[in-house]
């Protein structure tokens, strides 16, 4: 009996190595095609063409229009000294609350400052604050979260009680009460902010870790017998990055929200210092005097939650359209 | 060995390849018991015998097929042989070196003769990782490679599966199912093992490209000389790529033998009754030949049968058959089954099933 239906004496598709690169693609497979394998090749042509993750974001326009908004608010909020603002604590007790105008776009505020300058600069300080938070936060998150799911056992058990416990206390009561104990200043605000974000993060990381533990490749990568730090750093590690990337963003945005609320109750950035939260509580003063101001650093707050929001949803779906189809 | 009714259990041949060398894998009385846990205080209430008793040999090059129905702990033999789950029972020689033995760097360096190729090539695949880093993934392991060698490496491994050095940055999602277990083998074979464990490698595909795989394997075999446990389901897709075939039913092996006689000439009625199982491609044979269909479900293995496990469903079952699990004999065809058949009752003595029920198999076209 023939065990082995397709041999082809004359032609030998294993000997193509030395060869390979003088070949282009098409020869290849035609060589193929003659050699044992021929009907394999076939399969070449429904192979789908690679759409990669920068293709899939961009045809996102609104996530690409929240990307370049945020990208265009930081470079402003890193160069803001730089980009010919005026002086954004320089009083001018003749012109309080003064609508916009060519010489100040965005109006003046009760002490006669530039509001412009003001929101940049302050986009400066809430940013800060929001990454910064999220960014301890991760550090804090992933290497517990990896941890616990991948030792398990009664630590696993004993973490995810600590992070229920944190969970059950409202998030911005928490925040208040830490930046409350710590002290106002910006740095706390940030502390506080990782504390409350950290337990959700947690478990984010372990929830996908105990489902990428179980992935058959990573079985397949003990089989060749890959060491656990290896499988963590190469397997997991990286099947865990686009979710918390999306959540990142996410939070961000809520941490920028979250600075805004603890400013305004006077608990995190402190005046003269612009932040959004500063400025929305100083106008919230004027409110009868002058209310649109209300609605300038009130507008950058919602905008910019927004478009965190909307560019999360665009990894969302431009980082999960990448693992299986 | 006995089981929970003190009587000796089935299906222990030792069946040694016909060249009487040294095996390259020689497997004895491999036994996996799960404890199932249940409550509060996850206390054990029960067991699962999923691989009791299980004896066999892989001479070096030889592809031996594993086949039987879900449940009858084949999958389960394989991982154990690659120590991925741990046996609770038996040994595992491969050269001559006890594997159930060997902790941490040992293991990691045996592993390196033994690789593995999983059922589904949909999840065996790190979906975030390119072709060059999933097949060359042993070299980074066991070599600390560089990139650039490595990747010379991976190409060559991949046109030995028919692939090429084009699919080097692509990912698992770019590939069809063939093609994923086509990376899948390549990976296996990066390390130039003696002995790939094949578990169920084309079951997850369509049937146009399961020949494609079972093809590659056995022509990588007739190049490299690498041995093979093909664990599969269908015994008409083993039956062409082995050189033997083992039987499993309920965690034990019922037969061992020669491909083509354990395929056209069964001795235990559970072969018999797999084979007539698979459909023939001939029409005019499919709609008239006998067909044995087995009632009921497998039994348990929380609970397995006493006596011969098979005989709940066996057609000629006999008084003996519930009360003695059969020992291993050996065939005239040189294989060895565990069937009272042959050694009591209507006695076959190791002559095929087939000229006491006049089942006959139809010749694969």
């Amino acid at each position: 009996m023939d065990r082995h239906p397709h041999p082809d004496p004359n032609a030998d598709p294993f000997v193509t190595s030395g060869n390979a690169g003088a070949l282009d693609a098409t020869t290849e497979i035609e060589r193929s095609v003659e050699g044992a394998w021929a009907p394999v090749m076939h399969h070449t042509d429904e192979m789908p063409g690679h759409v990669g993750f920068w293709k899939r974001f961009r045809r996102n326009k609104v996530a690409v229009a929240a990307a370049i908004y945020l990208i265009l608010l930081i470079l402003a909020a890193i160069f803001a000294s730089r980009i010919g603002l005026q002086d954004p604590d320089a009083q001018n007790i003749s012109e309080i609350n003064q609508r916009p105008s060519a010489a100040h776009w965005l109006g003046q505020d009760d002490l006669g400052r530039d509001v412009f300058a003001r929101i940049i600069y302050g986009a400066r300080v809430s940013l800060q604050a929001a990454f910064t938070a999220v960014a301890l936060a991760l550090v804090i998150a992933v290497p517990v979260g990896l941890f616990s799911g991948f030792v398990g056992g009664w630590i696993d058990l004993v973490l995810m009680r600590i992070s229920d416990a944190i969970q059950v206390i409202p998030a911005l009561v928490l925040a208040l009460v830490i930046s409350g104990v710590l002290g106002p200043s910006t740095t706390n605000v940030a502390i506080a902010l990782a504390f409350v974000f950290t337990p959700g993060f947690v478990r984010l990381v372990r929830g996908q870790v105990l489902s990428v533990r179980e992935e058959t490749y990573v079985e397949a990568s003990r089989s060749i017998g890959a060491k656990r730090g290896f499988i963590i750093r190469k397997r997991v590690l990286h099947n865990v990055a686009s979710p918390l990337i999306v959540q990142a963003a996410v939070t961000a945005g809520f941490a920028l929200l979250a600075e805004a609320s603890l400013s305004f109750l006077g608990l995190g950035v402190q005046p003269p210092q612009a932040s959004w939260g500063t400025m929305l509580s100083r106008a919230f003063a004027q409110v009868f005097q002058a209310g649109w101001l209300l609605w300038i650093p009130g507008s950058a707050i919602a905008l910019t939650v927004l478009a965190f929001n909307l560019v999360g949803d665009g990894l969302r779906d431009a980082l999960g359209a990448e693992g299986r189809n | 060995m006995t089981d929970a009714n003190g009587a000796t259990t089935p299906a222990a041949p030792p069946a040694t390849p016909a060249d009487g060398a040294a095996p390259l894998l020689r497997v004895r009385d491999l036994e996996k018991v799960f404890p199932i846990k249940k409550g509060l205080l996850r206390r054990t209430v029960a067991h699962v015998r999923a691989v009791d008793g299980v004896s066999f040999d892989i001479a070096r090059g030889e592809v031996l097929g594993l086949v039987g129905e879900s449940g009858s702990g084949k999958s389960t033999t394989g991982r154990l042989l690659l120590r991925l789950i741990e046996p609770t029972g038996g040994s595992i020689e491969l050269e001559g070196k006890e594997l159930r033995d060997l902790e941490g760097e040992d293991l990691r360096a045996v592993r390196r003769d033994m690789q593995m190729v999983f059922q589904d090539p949909y999840s065996s695949l790190d979906p975030l990782a390119p072709v060059a880093d999933i097949v060359g993934e042993p070299f980074q392991v066991h070599f600390n490679m560089p990139r650039k060698e490595r990747d010379e490496k991976v190409v060559k491994l991949l046109e030995q599966v028919g692939l090429s050095a084009q699919h080097l940055r692509r990912f698992p999602a770019e590939f069809s199912g063939g093609q994923r277990q086509r990376i899948a083998v390549a990976r296996a074979l990066a390390l130039e093992p003696k002995l790939i464990v094949a578990d169920e490698p084309v079951s997850a595909l369509d049937m146009s490209t399961q020949s494609q795989v079972v093809n590659l394997l056995s022509d990588l075999r007739d190049r490299l000389g690498v041995a093979l446990l093909f664990i599969a389901h269908d015994l008409s897709i083993v039956h062409h790529a082995s050189d033997r075939i083992a039987v499993m039913y309920l965690g034990g092996i019922v037969e061992v033998g020669d491909a083509d006689d354990v395929y056209s000439r069964p001795c235990h009625p559970y072969s018999e009754a797999l084979i007539s199982a698979a459909p023939v491609p001939d029409p005019e044979v499919e709609r008239t030949r006998r067909r044995i269909v087995l009632e009921g479900d497998p039994p348990s293995p929380l609970d397995p049968p006493s006596g011969c496990r098979y005989h709940p469903r066996c057609a000629y079952a006999m008084d003996i058959c519930s009360q003695v699990a059969p020992e291993p004999t050996p065939t005239l065809a040189g294989g060895e089954v565990a069937c009272h058949l042959h050694t009591s009752g209507p006695t076959l003595a190791g002559r095929p099933l087939a000229e006491m029920s006049g089942v006959t198999i139809p010749e694969p076209g």
